[in-house]
C-alpha cells in the first residue's frame, strides 16, 4: 500500500469512528427526551418483570443524573448491552442476532439478482434507445419505480400463495417438518424465499436499470466509442468491453451509497412476507410498543448501514485510480 | 423592464417545451385529477370514511349502495379513497415544501457564506444522509406518536438534507458570476447579495427538486401508515392498506386492496413524470428517464 491509501484509510476509521459516536448519541437522546420516553415507560409497562427493572436500573444507572446516564450508556452499547425488550422480556441484542443472519440472506440475493440484471436491461435499453424494447424496459422500471413494495408483495401474496397456491404465505420454513436431508432444507427454505426475493429484486431493479441506461448514453457518446467503430470492432465487443465497462462506475457507487434505500425495502418485504428478519423485528417492535427493541434495532440498522457505506467507500478508493493515487 | 421581458418570454418558451413533453402533460393530468378528487370528496360521496356500517354492511363486496365496496368494519371503502387523496397531497405538498425550504435556506448560507459556518451545515446534512430514511422516520413518528402534522414533520426531518446539499453546490457556482460581484461593488449587504441576488437563480432548481420530493414523501406517508403509525382520524391510502393486510382477509377482499395500491402508484408516477419533464426543460443534462 502505498502512502496515499493509508492516508486515505485513515482519513475513512476517524470519520467513521465519529460517525458513530453521534449515531449512539442522538439514539441516547431520541430514546431519552422525545414524549416516548423509553425509561419512564418501562416502569409502566406490566409486561416488564421486577428482575428486569431492578437489572436495568443497576445496569444503566437510571436513578443517576442525566449526563451520567448518558456515559453509562455509551459503556454498555459498546460493550453490546442494548437493554431488555419489553414484549420478550429477554436481552435485546439476543433477539436482534438471532433475526439478522435472514435480513443479510434476503439481502444479498436481492442485490446481486438485481443489479446484474439492472446492469444487462439498462446497458441494452441504452444501446438500442428509441426501440420498442428500450420503451418496454422504461416503462416497466418507471411502473416498479412507482408502486410501493409492500403493495407489490401484496399482490404476488394474493395471486400466488392464496389464489393459485404455488407459495407459502410466509416464514422461511415449514414448520414442524424436520428435513430428511440438506437439499431438502435448502429447496424449502427456496420455495419461502421466492416471492419475497421477487418483491425486493422489483424494488431495486427499477433504480438500476435508470442508472445504468443513463451512465450508457453518457459512455456512448464518448469519443473512445467511435473510435472502436472506427477500428473496425464488431457491436458485440463494443458494447460489452468499451460501454458497459466504462458506464460501470456509477452504479457501483449507487449500490456502495444507498445501503439506507435498500434497507427500506427490506422492511416493506419483510413485514408483508412475515420474514423474520430484522425489519420485521422493527414492526414487531412498534406493534408490540417495545421502546428499547425499536431503539436497539435501529441502532444496529444505522450502524450496519454506516459500516456498509465505509466498506464500499475504501474498495471504491481502490477501484477508482483518481483515489488511489491522490 | 426588459428583465421581466426576458422573463416572461423565457417562461413562454419552457411552456412551449413542456406542451410537447408527453410525459409532462401526462403527469400534470394525473396530478390534477386527484386534486379534483381531494377537493370534491363530499361532493362525490355521502359517506363518513369513518363511520362504521350496521352488521350487515361488513366486507360486502362493490355493489350500488357501496360502488366499491367496504372494509370488514362496514365503512365505505370508496369515502376512505377520496378522503385519503386529501391525506397523500396535503403531506407530499407539505412535506415537500418543509424539506425544501429548509434545504434551501441551508445550502444558501452554507454556500454563500462558506468557511466555519459551511463546515458545520455539512457536518449536521451529512449526519442526517448517513442515517437510513426509513427506519428513522419509524422511530421518530413511533416516538412523537401518531398524528398527520407528526408525519409531514418526520418526513421533513429526513428529507431536507438533500435539497440542501444540491442548492449549496448551485450557490457556490453563482456565487462566482459577476453580477454577485457588481452587487457586492455597488455595497449590496451578505443577506441582500443571499435572498435578492442568488435566491431568485435558485428557484427553478428548487421546483424541479420539489415536485420529486412530493413523490418521494407520499410514498413515505404510505410506508409509514402501513405499518401503523397513521394518524388514525385520517384515513390514508397506506393506512387502508395496513387494515386489509393485518384483518387477514385480503385473499377475499380484492376491492378492499386493489384502490388504494394503485391510487399509491398512479399518484406517485404523476409527479414523478411532472418532475422529471420539468427536469428536462431546466437541465436537460439531468433528466432521470
Amino acid at each position: 500500500m502505498s502512502k496515499g491509501q493509508v492516508k486515505y484509510i485513515l482519513k475513512k476509521v476517524l470519520s467513521l469512528l465519529i460517525t458513530l459516536y453521534i449515531v449512539i448519541t442522538i439514539n441516547f437522546f431520541l430514546f431519552r427526551i422525545m414524549p416516548g420516553n423509553a425509561v419512564r415507560l418501562m416502569f409502566l409497562d406490566p409486561r416488564v418483570s421486577k428482575e428486569n427493572i431492578d437489572l436495568m436500573m443497576k445496569k444503566f444507572g437510571l436513578d443517576k443524573p442525566l449526563w451520567m446516564q448518558y456515559l453509562i450508556y455509551i459503556r454498555e452499547t459498546v460493550s453490546g448491552n442494548l437493554g431488555i425488550s419489553f414484549w420478550k422480556n429477554e436481552p435485546v441484542i439476543n433477539i436482534i442476532m438471532s433475526r439478522l443472519p435472514q435480513t443479510i440472506i434476503l439481502l444479498t440475493i436481492a442485490i446481486i439478482v438485481s443489479t446484474s440484471l439492472g446492469i444487462i436491461l439498462g446497458a441494452y435499453s441504452a444501446w438500442r434507445k428509441g426501440s420498442l424494447t428500450d420503451s418496454v424496459i422504461l416503462g416497466l422500471s418507471l411502473i416498479t419505480y412507482s408502486i410501493p413494495s409492500f403493495w407489490n408483495g401484496i399482490l404476488l401474496l394474493l395471486v400466488f400463495s392464496f389464489w393459485l397456491n404455488l407459495f407459502p404465505l410466509g416464514g422461511t420454513g415449514s414448520i414442524g417438518i424436520s428435513h430428511a436431508s440438506l437439499m431438502e432444507q435448502i429447496l424449502d427454505f427456496a420455495w419461502h424465499s421466492t416471492l419475497p426475493l421477487i418483491t425486493l429484486i422489483l424494488y431495486y431493479l427499477g433504480g438500476y436499470v435508470m442508472i445504468m441506461r443513463n451512465s450508457m448514453l453518457d459512455v456512448l457518446s464518448e469519443d473512445y466509442i467511435v473510435a472502436a467503430y472506427a477500428k473496425g470492432l464488431s457491436d458485440k465487443r463494443i458494447l460489452w468491453r468499451h460501454a458497459v465497462r466504462n458506464a460501470l462506475l456509477p452504479v457501483t457507487t449507487v449500490t456502495a451509497l444507498n445501503f439506507g434505500w435498500m434497507i427500506a425495502g427490506v422492511i416493506e418485504v419483510e413485514v408483508v412476507f412475515s420474514w423474520p428478519g430484522v425489519g420485521r423485528l422493527v414492526y414487531d417492535a412498534i406493534i408490540q410498543r417495545d421502546y428499547p427493541l425499536l431503539q436497539g434495532a435501529f441502532l444496529i440498522i444505522a450502524i450496519s448501514v454506516i459500516i456498509a457505506n465505509f466498506i464500499s467507500d475504501i474498495i471504491y478508493g481502490f477501484l477508482d485510480p483518481r483515489i488511489r493515487k491522490g | 423592464m426588459s428583465l421581466s421581458n426576458d422573463r416572461i418570454s423565457l417562461l413562454k418558451y419552457y411552456l412551449s417545451i413542456f406542451k410537447r413533453s408527453k410525459q409532462g402533460v401526462i403527469g400534470l393530468f394525473i396530478i390534477i385529477v386527484f386534486m379534483l378528487l381531494a377537493i370534491s370528496a363530499p361532493l362525490l360521496t355521502p359517506y363518513d370514511p369513518l363511520k362504521l356500517g350496521s352488521p350487515d354492511e361488513l366486507l360486502t363486496p362493490p355493489s350500488l349502495t357501496h360502488i366499491l365496496g367496504t372494509d370488514d368494519l362496514g365503512r365505505d371503502i370508496f369515502a376512505q379513497l377520496i378522503y385519503g387523496s386529501r391525506v397523500s397531497l396535503l403531506v407530499g405538498f407539505s412535506a415537500a415544501f418543509i424539506s425544501i425550504t429548509l434545504g434551501s435556506i441551508i445550502g444558501l448560507i452554507a454556500g454563500y457564506v462558506g468557511g466555519l459556518v459551511d463546515e458545520l451545515l455539512m457536518r449536521m446534512t451529512d449526519i442526517v444522509m448517513v442515517l437510513p430514511a426509513l427506519p428513522l422516520m419509524i422511530v421518530l413518528s413511533a416516538l412523537l406518536g401518531r398524528s398527520l402534522v407528526n408525519i409531514i414533520i418526520v418526513i421533513s426531518i429526513v428529507g431536507w438534507p438533500y435539497s440542501a446539499r444540491v442548492i449549496r453546490s448551485q450557490v457556490l457556482s453563482i456565487k462566482e458570476r459577476p453580477f454577485i460581484e457588481a452587487a457586492r461593488c455597488i455595497g449590496a449587504g451578505r443577506f441582500r447579495i443571499i435572498f435578492r441576488e442568488i435566491f431568485p437563480n435558485v428557484i427553478p432548481l428548487m421546483i424541479a427538486e420539489g415536485v420529486l420530493y412530493i413523490a418521494s414523501a407520499i410514498y413515505s406517508e404510505a410506508v409509514l401508515s402501513f405499518l401503523g403509525l397513521g394518524d388514525p382520524m385520517n384515513i390514508s391510502w397506506g393506512m387502508m392498506l395496513n387494515f386489509a393486510f393485518s384483518s387477514g382477509v385480503i385473499a377475499y377482499a380484492w376491492w378492499w386492496v386493489l384502490p388504494p395500491g394503485l391510487s399509491i402508484g398512479f399518484i406517485i408516477l404523476g409527479f414523478a413524470l411532472l418532475g422529471n419533464a420539468i427536469n428536462e426543460i431546466l437541465n436537460p443534462r439531468s433528466r432521470l428517464f
